[in-house]
């Protein structure tokens, strides 16, 4: 099945890509943008039941998709 | 004044649990209560916490350090500024200091590495100083643990990521691997700038009604706690629990580096626009405004609500522990504020008057028009609590040296080991040119030298230590990182003028720790007096233990000296026929003769100052073999040595006990090193010369003069460059 884990900086730490973008939208006149904070999306196939799955995605973002000293992941799992 | 302070929020705890889980002792909870003459609130005793950390108070450290030797006719400003100052010449002086990033680069090496160079270069433009080098010490654990791969890339990459982004050169490292630092890593980083020497800055808020000033990035809710973080020891598996650790962004510290040179130069006519400025690093706006208050005998009230956040809902007590990066304090002249956030503006950066200068000796904060902490900023700052901790002798651990077997296999498996092969995959990572004043780096010399812009005045620079000789003998080791920077920086032609030091040590608590810091700060003392060489800055990292276990006593030196014309020093690089001599004494015993250290330096210094070596390597770590590989693999060519007889031949290659130095000598100038060598009466030995396409070995009179050993450079160099890949990728060994 697809699954994608969704990986953010935690919400206290600067986030220096994000401010580059606010910025740089400002700069082209969209003025209405603000708090910009930039994440990344990982796709991936993945077999077995959808309980398990989860917990194995889990594992994989604790030991490697994320840094769970500075970023935050969230897993989900197409039904 | 009567305040009502607000009293304590989380009502769960009392006053004194909350001060021991932010690391005061009942005893200084006490002493706290006494300063205030009652129970301190929450964002009180954060206060507290931070300013009597060890990070901050040096409180276990102060008595001892000021045994160190700090002034001399060049030094203009010594320890206890943002960093130290030295005269150079022609109107121009240099701001340097190396400060330790150690715990936070073990959690996050990246960023934990990242920030730390961050946090000393903002030390150093701080005191009106544009950066122009940086330097770091980096130790690992074993090269086949498992965490170091991460480690050493992690930080090396860090260290690179920020330096190369802001643009100052990376010129020298010094790396080693050790099982002692498997679960404590040492990320020690150095930084170097040029300022006029009449046009020093410090941190010092003077002055009643002068504005108090916040520049630089927002706050946010990171870092919070850092200060007592380096204060503590780790346990395996407890990273995970650890506050959040800051991210850096060099972009925004190179603008704020420009902004504040901006804010140094202008106004001249009428005095500037500043009074003082200070970093916010570690323990952020609490330790720069204590510090600053405390410095000029006054106090400063703070409205929190005015600081910029890049966070909602922050509390004060968050607000004043934050440890968010790119961030200054400082006491502008008051009407000046106007011209002042102009600049900032010029540079995109936040700039905000937060606070006032009063002359009550108090810092007030002030929240939703309360106050909400009202604290004698001496009574934090500079007159922290200070400790006399028992020592004991540490016990000597000499590492046994590997039997020896026979000395072509013994002496390859010695230079081509992690500790003693070259660094290039690590300067690789660093940009070492940028700024276009870097004329010799550690690649290439044995001391880092860079030019002061605009002149033909140079200074050169290294940053030492080896930890297993600190654990044999914790005096004569720190001795040592002080020789092995004064030899280096005489190697490229330099007159040793100023020294920083980072003194890394275990839990001050244990006893034979504290032994063997009192020990190092002494051998620092005897050899900084005996070579001339002030202390001018440092910082003091402590707790660098793991599950009660020390690292090496780790009393990292950065030597700088002085070049008053590096044309003459720079005649052209080592090649093929150069003469290869040895100068110095053999060993006699294992503790070096500080008399013979400044002969030499002096020798090699006049001699490189003449033209007459265009290359030199000290013999310490590693011995004559390291020295020699590490000339043949610098000129890129074979080299041949003949060792004098009737010396026993794995001692001569091996041993680092003597005083001595290897130079290249252009065949020309060889009568005048003989020369002034005879009549500094200090022994050379002529071994052989550069060339051919072996590193080649032999002693007169042993096996008919045939080589001990004769390697091909091809392959040896090859191995040499090898080894710190093979460790960053995880590879077995």
């Amino acid at each position: 099945m697809r699954a994608r884990v969704i990986v953010r900086l935690k919400p206290a730490v600067l986030d220096p890509q994000g401010e580059a973008i606010e910025r740089a939208l400002q700069g082209l006149g969209f003025s209405g943008v603000k708090n910009v904070r930039v994440g990344k999306l990982i796709e991936l196939d993945v077999e077995g039941d959808a309980g398990l799955v989860k917990a194995e995605l889990a594992a994989m973002a604790d030991k490697l998709l994320a840094n769970p000293v500075i970023e935050d992941y969230q897993v989900e799992v197409a039904r | 004044m009567k305040t009502a302070v607000a009293r304590l929020k989380d009502t769960d705890l009392t006053a004194v649990e909350h001060a021991r889980e932010m690391g005061l002792d009942d005893a200084e909870f006490a002493r706290a209560q006494q300063v205030l003459g009652r129970v301190p609130n929450k964002v009180e005793l954060g206060c507290f916490a931070a300013m009597w950390s060890e990070h901050c108070s040096y409180k276990s450290s102060r008595t001892h350090l000021r045994r160190l030797p700090t002034t001399g006719p060049r030094v203009l400003v010594g320890p206890g500024e943002n960093a130290g100052v030295v005269d150079v010449g022609e109107g121009w002086a240099v701001a340097f200091k190396v400060e330790s990033h150690n715990h936070p680069s073990y959690i996050e090496p990246y960023q934990g590495a990242a920030t730390g160079v961050g946090g000393i270069l903002r030390d150093v433009f701080t005191m009106g100083a544009r950066p122009i080098a940086a330097m770091n010490l980096l130790r690992f654990g074993r090269p086949e643990h498992p965490k170091t791969p991460a480690l050493l890339s992690g930080v090396v990459k860090g260290i690179g990521g920020y330096g190369n982004c802001f643009g100052v050169p990376t010129v020298y490292s010094s790396t080693d691997f050790d099982a002692r630092y498997d679960g404590n890593i040492l990320v020690n980083a150095f930084a170097l700038g040029v300022l006029r020497s009449d046009a020093i800055w410090k941190g010092t808020a003077s002055g009643v009604g002068n504005p108090v000033m916040y520049v630089g990035a927002k706050t946010g809710r990171d870092g919070i706690h850092g200060a007592t973080m380096a204060s503590d020891s780790f346990s395996e598996g407890e990273e995970q629990d650890r506050p959040t650790v800051q991210v850096g962004d060099p972009f925004k510290e190179k603008l704020l580096m420009e902004a504040c040179m901006a804010l140094f130069a202008a106004a001249p006519e009428s005095g500037g626009l500043l009074v003082g400025i200070q970093d916010m690093g570690a323990a952020g706006l609490t330790s720069s405004s204590f510090e600053m208050a405390s410095r000029a005998g006054s106090g400063v009230r703070i409205d929190l609500d005015r600081v910029p956040t890049r966070e909602r809902g922050m509390s004060a007590y968050e607000l004043m522990l934050s440890e968010s990066q790119e961030r200054m304090l400082l006491v502008a002249k008051r009407g000046c504020e106007e011209a002042v956030r102009a600049i900032f503006a010029t540079w995109d950066l936040d700039c905000v008057v937060i606070g006032a200068v009063t002359d009550d000796g108090m810092v007030r904060l002030v929240k939703g028009g309360a106050e909400v902490g009202v604290l004698p900023a001496r009574a934090l700052a500079d007159d922290a609590p200070r400790y006399q901790r028992p020592t004991a002798a540490a016990p000597a651990e000499g590492e046994p040296r590997a039997p020896l077997g026979r000395v072509g296999p013994t002496v390859r498996a010695h230079v081509t080991s992690p500790s003693l092969a070259p660094k290039s995959w690590i300067y690789r990572q660093y940009d070492r040119e940028v700024g276009a004043g870097t004329l010799l780096d550690g690649t290439r010399a044995p001391a880092a030298l860079v030019r002061i812009p605009g002149t033909h005045r140079a200074v050169a620079m290294a940053l030492c230590c080896v930890g297993r000789w600190c654990s044999a003998d914790p005096r004569e080791g720190a001795r040592r990182a002080v020789i092995e920077g004064v030899l280096r920086t005489s190697c490229v032609g330099a007159l040793p003028i100023g020294a920083t030091d980072c003194l890394n040590y275990g839990n001050p608590r244990v006893p034979e720790v504290m032994g063997s810091f009192v020990e190092g700060v002494e051998g620092i003392r005897e050899a900084c007096l005996a070579l001339d060489v002030p202390v001018v800055s440092g910082n003091v990292s402590l707790y660098n233990a793991t599950d009660d276990r020390a690292i090496h006593p780790t009393p990292a030196v950065g030597v700088v000296g002085l070049v008053e014309d590096f044309r003459p020093a720079l005649p052209r690089d080592a090649q093929t026929g150069d003469t290869v001599a040895l100068l110095g004494w053999p060993a006699q015993g294992t503790s070096l003769d500080l008399g013979r250290v400044r002969r030499l330096a002096e020798l090699v210094r006049e001699l490189r100052v003449a033209g007459a070596h265009v290359d030199a390597q000290p013999v310490l770590e590693g011995g004559l073999s390291a020295a020699l590989v590490e000339l043949a693999r610098r000129a890129g060519t074979g080299l041949f040595a003949n060792l004098p007889a009737g010396t026993d031949v794995t001692d001569a290659l091996l041993s680092e006990d003597g005083v001595g130095a290897v130079v290249v000598v252009p065949p020309d100038r060889l009568q005048l090193v003989h020369e002034r060598a005879q009549r500094a009466e200090v022994p050379l030995e002529v071994l052989g010369a550069l060339g051919g396409h072996q590193v080649a070995v032999a002693q007169q009179g042993t096996q008919g003069g045939a080589p001990l050993f004769e390697w091909d450079t091809e392959a040896l160099f090859a191995e040499l460059e090898a080894v710190v890949p093979r460790i960053a990728q995880g590879a077995r060994p």
